[in-house]
């Protein structure tokens, strides 16, 4: 047989409160079997609490070759960050 | 466990000056390069062969090792040795991951490997004769793939260097237990002290060829170093093992079996004698006295898993149609 076994992401909450973080990806031919091999590959020592698995394929990531257009816009507008106004000392902490 | 200095790149490259100019500005503000951003091919191929090489590697790794899990001496280094092993696989499936993001498939590299057109390691060509092995092994054979995979972890190809920093969490584990192995052999009976120096005497130079050619031989180490995949040069490296190592094997009382091995003040190192490198280029090539039974047990293994393989897929195949039939 010459099909090839899906992709799967791979994410992990290390513990309750953190959120999940992508760690890697494995091949599987199901969820189920993409679950039992993200265990067995990326929590052998304590690296989490719960695993999300996903096809690769179902991920839509933005084009590298936009990212200027897409986030360069970000570093012009500094009036969205707290130091562009000025506070005088008196005022004390804001 | 495990990577060598890469074997037979090829990194010429066909862009234009200027594209080459602007990656490598990136490269020089130690910008990591992710897998789709613009790449020169020979930056590509070279990481694709790398990786590969450094994944078969770790699937090849586990064979000298499987050979002693169901003769190790008690329940407590059978586990560590079972545990040891079946990191080496999950190094290989991070590594395999890595190379996928450049656009080769985990076929291609599994084929490669099963015709023997891929590498891997020279080291595990070599038979494992005694239990005195698992220890040597754990201490050299990882110790010297820590000194390699260190730097690799700020190699600049994003992917990679993330799944060797996993693997550099992961080894010093193999690289103590070894030690702790080793240890007890040459603090046991005059018989079990003699394994330990045996299985040192047979392993010290292979190890050391663990880190590739000299630097002046090793003909596509300076594109390697610019494009940052590679932070110090093979003899660097080397050196750092030897130093790091020579005082180890002191405190146990064994002798590295090397007559022209001593202390150079000057350069604040060990000076080393020659490198049989004709055997280095027998064994890469192949002529190592495993070389046969470590491809022959991979497809072993391939083969034998391929009903495994086919049924996962049907039994997926069939799940997928029942449920579109249920809705």
């Amino acid at each position: 047989m010459t099909a090839t076994t899906p992709l799967w992401e791979v994410f992990i909450r290390p513990r309750n409160g953190l959120a999940h973080k992508h760690v890697g990806s494995l091949h599987a031919s199901d969820e189920v079997m993409a679950l039992q091999a993200a265990r067995d590959v990326y929590t052998r020592r304590g690296e989490g609490n719960s695993i999300w698995v996903v096809p690769s394929a179902a991920i839509t990531a933005s084009d590298p070759d936009q990212t200027a257009e897409n986030f360069e816009p970000t570093a012009d507008k500094i009036y969205r960050h707290p130091t562009f106004y000025e506070i005088p000392d008196e005022v004390g902490h804001m | 466990m495990y990577s060598q200095g890469l074997i037979g790149a090829d990194n010429r490259t066909e862009e234009t000056p200027e594209f080459l100019a602007r990656f490598q500005k990136r490269i020089d503000a130690e910008e990591k390069i992710e897998p789709k951003d613009e790449m020169p091919e020979g930056y590509r191929r070279t990481l694709v062969r790398q990786i590969g090489q450094h994944a078969h590697s770790e699937i090849v790794g586990m064979l000298p090792e499987g050979n002693w899990i169901t003769r190790a001496p008690s329940l407590r280094r059978k586990a560590a040795l079972l545990a040891k092993v079946q990191d080496e696989g999950g190094h290989g499936l991070y590594l395999y991951s890595a190379a996928e993001t450049l656009g080769v498939s985990r076929e291609e590299m599994t084929e490669e490997l099963l015709s023997g057109k891929a590498k891997y390691s020279s080291i595990f060509n070599y038979p494992t004769l005694s239990w005195a092995d698992m220890g040597t092994i754990g201490w050299l054979v990882d110790g010297a793939a820590i000194m390699n995979q260190i730097p690799l972890c700020r190699c600049s190809f994003g992917p990679y260097a993330r799944a060797m920093i996993r693997v550099c969490k992961e080894e010093s584990f193999h690289q103590r237990q070894g030690y702790e192995i080793v240890m007890t052999l040459a603090q046991g009976t005059p018989e079990q002290k003699a394994m330990a120096q045996d299985s040192l005497n047979r392993w010290w130079w292979p190890s050391l060829m663990m880190f590739g050619p000299h630097d002046a031989d090793s003909q596509h180490s300076d594109q390697s170093m610019a494009w940052k995949i590679k932070r110090f040069t093979n003899d660097e490296l080397r050196q750092k093992f030897i130093d790091a190592t020579v005082p180890q094997a002191e405190y146990l009382g064994l002798t590295i079996p090397d007559p022209d091995l001593k202390w150079n003040e000057d350069k604040g190192g060990y000076d080393h004698g020659p490198i049989d490198w004709d055997e280095f280029w027998r064994v890469v090539k192949g002529h190592g006295p495993m070389a046969k039974d470590r491809i022959k047990a991979r497809k072993k293994a391939w083969d034998d898993g391929a009903w495994v393989r086919e049924a996962a897929l049907a039994h997926a195949e069939k799940r997928r149609a029942r449920k579109i039939a249920a809705e």
